[in-house]
Formats: C-alpha cells, structure tokens, sequence
C-alpha cells in the first residue's frame, strides 16, 4: 500500500503512528478514508475496521510510518470526511496494541518438535495440525510477530496473514466520549 | 391510462390526505426556497426530468445553459460573487460527468457550490443502465462531500445537509445525487419545521491563546515583516480586520492571486500579488523577511517557488481554517487553525503598535527601481499591447469593475495591472487554472450582482471553450462585456516554449472564429479594437450597450508576462524585462 510521499517538507523521523477513527457506519465511507490516504500520499502499514460499543458507529485504527508533523496533518485530513466522527491519535498516550496473525508453516516430522518449541516460547498457539504444515496463531505486539514470524520463516512459511493493529487508549477514558470537550479546546495544531 | 398519469393521480390521492405529502422531486423545490435560493443553473435530462417537471411554481429561476461544465463555473461564480452558495442541476451520466472539471475548479478554490444530480432508478444501479455512471464515486475527491439518495425521505436532510457543508468551515462543492425513483416517490414535507442542523460534531480549531501571544512576539520583535493574505482574508469577511492589523503593526502587505481584493490595492502598505507574476519587490521582500504573517493562504507552489529556498530567513506565521493545510508545504514556527477573523479579532489588541520605516524604505527602493521596467512606461508606438488594454480597462471603469478573468497570459496581466480595492471584486481560477471559466463565471455573478459592471477578461483561447454559452447570454438576456485578449496564440504555453522549449511552437498558435461576427450570430454586439485610443470608446460603448457585447482587442501576438519566476525555482531568480528592450524605450520617451 506505499508508495512515495508527494510531501516536500523535509521529514522528522519517521515511527509507526497509530490513529483511531470512529467514523459512520454508511455505504462508502470506508472509500473514502482509503481514497484519502491515497491522495495525500500517506503510507499506510496496517488499517483495521470493525463495529463498536455504538450502533451505527464503526471504528478505524490505521497505523502509519511517518513522522509527528504528517500524523497531525493526516488527523486534520481525517476530520475533513464527514463521515469520520472523532480521532484519537494513541501514539504517544497510554495504549495498548494488538495484531492478530495466521502463520502456515511447513512441518515435517523431523523438525516438528523444534517448532512446537519455539511456538511455546512466543505463547502462541497451533490450530491446525496437519501432516505436512501447521497454523500458528498468535497475537501480539508488532514486534512480537515479527519476532515471531523470523524465527518460523528457516522452516518454510507457507502461507501468512496479518490482521493489522488495533489500539485502545488505557484507564477509563474513552477517546470518542470526550469529543465535546475537544470540540470547544479546538485541535491546536 | 399511461404510467406517468397513474403517478400524477397517485400524487394528487396522497396530497389530498395530508398536504405535507410531496414528491422527492418537489421537496428538492421546498429546500431550494427555503434556502433563499434565487437561481439555479442547470440543463435536463432523463434522470433529473421529474425535477425539472416539478419547478414550475417555485420562485427560483432556472438558466438553461448550453453545456453542464457551464453551469458548475456559473454556480462557483455566483458564490464567489455573493459569498452564498450556487446551485448546478444537471442529468445522469454524461450530463453529471460534464460538472466535473467546474466541480473540480470549485474544489481547489473553496468555493461553495452544491451540485444536484439525477440518477437512474436504484433498481437499475449498478447494471450499466442507459446514462448510468458512479458520479459519487468519480467527484469523491473533488467534494467536501457528497450523497447518493435513493429515498424521498432522504432528500430533505441530504440537501439541508449539503448546503451546511458547503458554507462551512473551509467552503467547497457538494453533490447531491438522487435517483429518479426518489425524486418520484412520496414524503413527507413540512415546510414550517425549523430547518435541521446537522447533529454532527465537528472539531472547530481555534487558535490557542498561548499561541496568539507568542504570534504577537514575533511581530513585536520583527524588522522586517510581511503579511501575505490570501482567499480566506475575503471568505471570512477579515477585509477592514487585516487593515487595522496592518495600520498598527505597520507591516506591508502582499496578496495570493485569489487575495486580491481583500486588502485594497491603493493602500499604501499594500504591495501586490506574490508568486510566480508576482512584481519583483513583492517576492525580493518575501526573500528578505525575516516574518511573514500568512493569513487564510496555503503556500501554493505558484507562491513559494522552490520550496527549499523559499524565505530561508524568515519565521512563519500561519492562521489558516483548515488544519491539514498546515505544515503542509512550509514548516511554520506558529500556528494559528481557526476562522481568520476571529484570529485576528485575538491579534488584533495583542500585537504592538509600530512603524517601520527602514522595512518600508527598503521595499520602496526596490519597488523603485522596478518602476523603470513597468510596461505603462512604454510608448504603444500605434501597437496594442495587453497590459496597456488592462491598464486602461482599470482606469475607464475606476477599478470598481467586477471583473472575471479565465486562465493564462491575460489573467496575469489583470492581476498586476488592474487593482483591486474591493473584496470579491475580481473571480478567477486560480488553483485548478480552468480555461474556459470565464464566460460562465461571469454569467453566474451577474446573478449575484445585478447592478455591478462586469467585465469577462480572457483569452483567444480560453474564451472559445466555454463560447457556447454566449447563446445562454443571448437567451436570458444576460448582460457582461467580454474582452478577448486575443494575440493568436494560448500564449501561457507559448511563453513557456519561448522560455523553456527552445522557441520551438508546438501546437499553440491558434486560429479563431471572428468574434465579432460570432456575437452578432448570436444576436448580441460584438467589435473590435486594434490600437490603444480605441479603447476609451470601445470601453465606454460597451458599458452602455444593453446586452453582452464581445471586444475583440487584437494584441501584439509574441508578448511574454513579466516578470516570471521558472517553476520551482528561487523567487529571485526571475526573468526580467529585457534590458536592451528596456534602454531603448527610456531613450525614447525622455
């Protein structure tokens, strides 16, 4: 899904930003963020979609390699789609992350045991068992999969999905009750 | 009994039940005049017929046109000219993809416009049905947003909705698509019920306060300011704020090609467009600033040139509605997201009252030195040249014109030499640089405008895009005065190949129609002008002839717009007057 920024201005650092949208759930919204990160130039590495504690309500979490600069102008991007309600930029709040993966490696007889090992140690699990091959599950952290994803790959991946993340802020809080407070804040750039 | 009389009954059964009973066709009728909508543009067409079948009756005029692309430009000129939202109507298909490039010009100018369409019935959607095409889909990036309605119920709400949009925050188009079956289907309608406000949340930025101390720091502090106004100065009425600012604070202003206007260009801090054409001590002092002050602009790359050596030296300020133009192309130091005028209503007591004399001595001294180049210095020697007839079009109609340039040569030309005291005062493309815009422009501000002298200012080549809609002048009895700055060639494109491509004319020398005889064919005035003392009269003769009249003004054919800054390059490096040209005519008029 990247490609190259048009964006001239020099980069800060580029990190992995996560943002959160809860947009309407209504036919083509989905559309239109993808058609606005498309636009914009935005390299997007996972972006995730599904139903909230809100009917009606669907929620986005989007997770994009640039640097704090862009991850603000892509909020104030989000914000232009009517249909997007709130966003939550979680990079730098207390939050918890999750990807889900399916793992599809080969085993054989002779290193099957090994790679059970090493399935134990990255507590994830088998759930399929096959003569040939294995599903790995597991969840984790970004870097947990990867991690996890290297040390399979020497016995043969294959087949491989990845969910994409998804983000919680942690406490009480939740980011899309607090908008009327925001709303008369303003977002300060 | 055939199937539309058999609805007609229907309509009439449920009417007598409960009066608030209407077709979705009526109700787009009901919300226009609720709105205070005055005249819609449009052109029929299968999908949108019982919509037009439903307008008789109404208070809103409607102008046929004689191409969709015509009536999107007519909507954004009207809301350019008024400030208030314009209204295109147009059919399925081909009629709703001929909307795109005016809808596309409304988009990148913020120009709040609302587009309604017909679409085929939703049982045939998605077949591929006669004059079925995704026109949701295909403006999804050149709208603020945009409807697919395939229920009566629906109708209300989305248009409300639409024009809510359209007017706020940073304006823009919205396109309203309804299919036939909702515009024949029944709802209810109650005309007297408040008007619904969108139950939406949007954040609306404000500046910090800590923000607007630090902004009023750095202008306290500076020695060479400059403030650069741009569209957003007129879009949020900050005209008489941004003088009071200036006045106090002493700092010179320059203006974006769509600011002109919003600081009167007799002021005497005023100093004129920026850019590309910008007058050489306008873009020397942006180079030398060590502040700009960039009010409701976006640092577009006709403004900045190349962006890495763009005010190098200079803080930034930026006060802008939209908070995704920030930081988009020019890191700034502070940002101040909001409605300018309230941003500056916060500026405004915060900043110290100053003047600065050597900043304004410096710019008067540049400013000076390229008097010697102007092009009013140059004798005419019995030839036409272009920015003597904008020149003079400025002084016979005492800048107070409404003038709505198109694309090109010309429209640059306009901007340097007619200047622009008042707000809203000149309507141009300026973002997606639309030829043809013009004519239809001007047509839609007429509306908005009726008292106004209106000038179209365009160009030989421009101007035969959108020439059909002459016929709509014709027809409506429309009245603006046109000027072809005709010189034989889409001169723009021509100076670049001068410039840029080895003198080597590829594909722009342009024949034309007789434009004179092509008014008189469509029953309006059309004459021409070859020397300068032709222009009073003809000025003059245009202004008092009733209908829209066509001044052919034949221009020298191989003028080049200066001075020019070469795409992304630095603003200093620009192409000048000729020197030698230059000695030769100071010789002679001393």
């Amino acid at each position: 899904m990247s490609h190259d920024s048009a964006f001239s201005i020099p980069k800060g650092r580029l990190s992995a930003q996560t943002l959160i949208a809860y947009v309407e759930d209504r036919p083509g919204t989905l559309n239109r963020i993808v058609s606005l990160f498309r636009r914009r130039g935005f390299n997007i590495d996972s972006l995730t979609v599904g139903r909230t504690e809100r009917p009606g309500i669907s929620r986005i979490t989007v997770v994009v390699r640039a640097d704090d600069d862009t991850a603000r102008r892509l909020e104030a991007n989000l914000y232009k789609l009517v249909n997007v309600v709130h966003v939550d930029d979680v990079t730098h709040a207390p939050s918890v992350t999750r990807e889900m993966a399916f793992v599809k490696v080969r085993a054989g007889q002779d290193r099957r045991a090994e790679l059970l090992q090493l399935v134990q140690t990255f507590r994830a699990r088998v759930v399929d068992l096959g003569p040939e091959s294995i599903i790995v599950e597991t969840t984790g952290t970004q870097e947990k999969l990867d991690g996890l994803i290297e040390v399979l790959r020497p016995f043969g991946i294959l087949e491989l999905v990845r969910t994409g993340a998804v983000a919680m802020l942690r406490g009480p809080g939740t980011g899309a009750m607090d908008e009327t407070q925001e709303a008369e804040d303003g977002v300060a750039a | 009994m055939s199937s539309q009389q058999a609805v007609a009954q229907q309509i009439l059964a449920a009417h007598a039940k409960d009066p608030a009973q209407k077709t979705g066709a009526q109700i787009v009728w009901e919300v226009l005049t609720r709105l205070g909508v005055e005249v819609v543009f449009g052109y029929p067409g299968g999908a949108i017929m019982p919509t037009y079948d439903a307008m008789p009756g109404y208070p809103i005029r409607h102008v046929l046109v004689r191409h969709e692309q015509g009536a999107a430009h007519m909507a954004d000129g009207y809301a350019r000219a008024s400030g208030k939202v314009g209204v295109a109507i147009a059919t399925s298909g081909p009629g709703a993809t001929n909307l795109v490039t005016g809808i596309a010009t409304a988009m990148l100018d913020s120009s709040p416009v609302v587009c309604i369409t017909g679409q085929v019935s939703s049982a045939a959607i998605g077949s591929d049905a006669f004059q079925e095409i995704d026109i949701t889909g295909i403006t999804l990036p050149i709208t603020k947003h945009n409807y697919l309605i395939s229920r009566a119920e629906d109708v209300a709400p989305a248009l409300f909705e639409a024009f809510e949009i359209a007017l706020s925050g940073r304006p823009g188009p919205v396109l309203v698509d309804i299919t036939k079956d909702a515009q024949q289907a029944m709802a209810r309608f109650d005309p007297k019920a408040p008007i619904p406000r969108t139950m939406r949340r949007r954040p609306r930025p404000a500046p910090r306060p800590d923000a607007i101390a630090r902004a009023a720091e750095l202008i306290d502090n500076s020695e060479r300011p400059l403030i650069l106004a741009g569209q957003g100065v007129i879009a949020s009425g900050s005209g008489e704020l941004l003088r009071e600012f200036a006045e106090k604070t002493g700092v010179p202003v320059a203006s974006t090609l769509l600011g002109l206007g919003g600081f009167p260009a007799s002021h005497p801090l005023s100093l004129g467009m920026m850019g590309m054409h910008g007058e050489a001590w306008v873009n020397t002092s942006m180079q030398e600033a060590d502040l700009l002050i960039a009010l409701g602009m976006r640092f577009d790359d006709r403004v900045t040139g190349k962006l890495s050596t763009f005010a190098v030296h200079a803080k930034k300020i930026h006060a802008e509605i939209d908070p995704s133009e920030i930081n988009k192309n020019v890191k700034v130091d502070v940002a101040l997201p909001g409605d300018l005028r309230k941003t500056l209503e916060a500026l405004v007591p915060a900043v110290q009252k100053r003047t600065r004399r050597n900043w304004l001595e410096r710019i008067g001294a540049l400013r000076g030195e390229v008097a010697r180049r102007d092009v009013q210095s140059k004798p005419s020697r019995g030839k036409l040249f272009a920015p003597h007839v904008l020149h003079d079009l400025w002084r016979l109609t005492d800048g107070k014109a409404l003038v709505v340039t198109d694309v090109g040569q010309h429209q640059m030309w306009e901007a340097q030499y007619y200047k622009h005291d008042r707000a809203r005062s000149l309507i141009t493309s300026g973002g997606l640089g639309t030829m043809g815009f013009a004519l239809p422009a001007a047509i839609g501000a007429r509306f908005a405008r009726p008292q106004d002298d209106i000038w179209v200012v365009a160009g030989d080549g421009g101007f035969q895009m959108t020439s059909c809609e002459l016929t709509t002048c014709a027809q409506e009895g429309i009245k603006v005065n046109i000027a072809i700055i005709n010189n034989g060639y889409l001169g723009m494109v021509r100076q670049w190949q001068e410039f840029f491509y080895n003198r080597r004319y590829v594909a722009t020398p342009l024949k034309s129609p007789d434009f004179v005889t092509l008014a008189q064919a469509h029953g309006l005035t059309g004459f021409r002008v070859t020397s300068r003392d032709e222009i009073p009269g003809a000025v003059d003769r245009a202004r008092k002839e009733p209908g829209t009249v066509v001044v052919d003004f034949r221009v020298e054919q191989e003028e080049a717009v200066y001075p020019m800054v070469p795409a992304n390059s630095d603003l200093r490096d620009m192409i000048r007057r000729p020197a030698a040209f230059e000695e030769e005519e100071f010789q002679e008029t001393d």
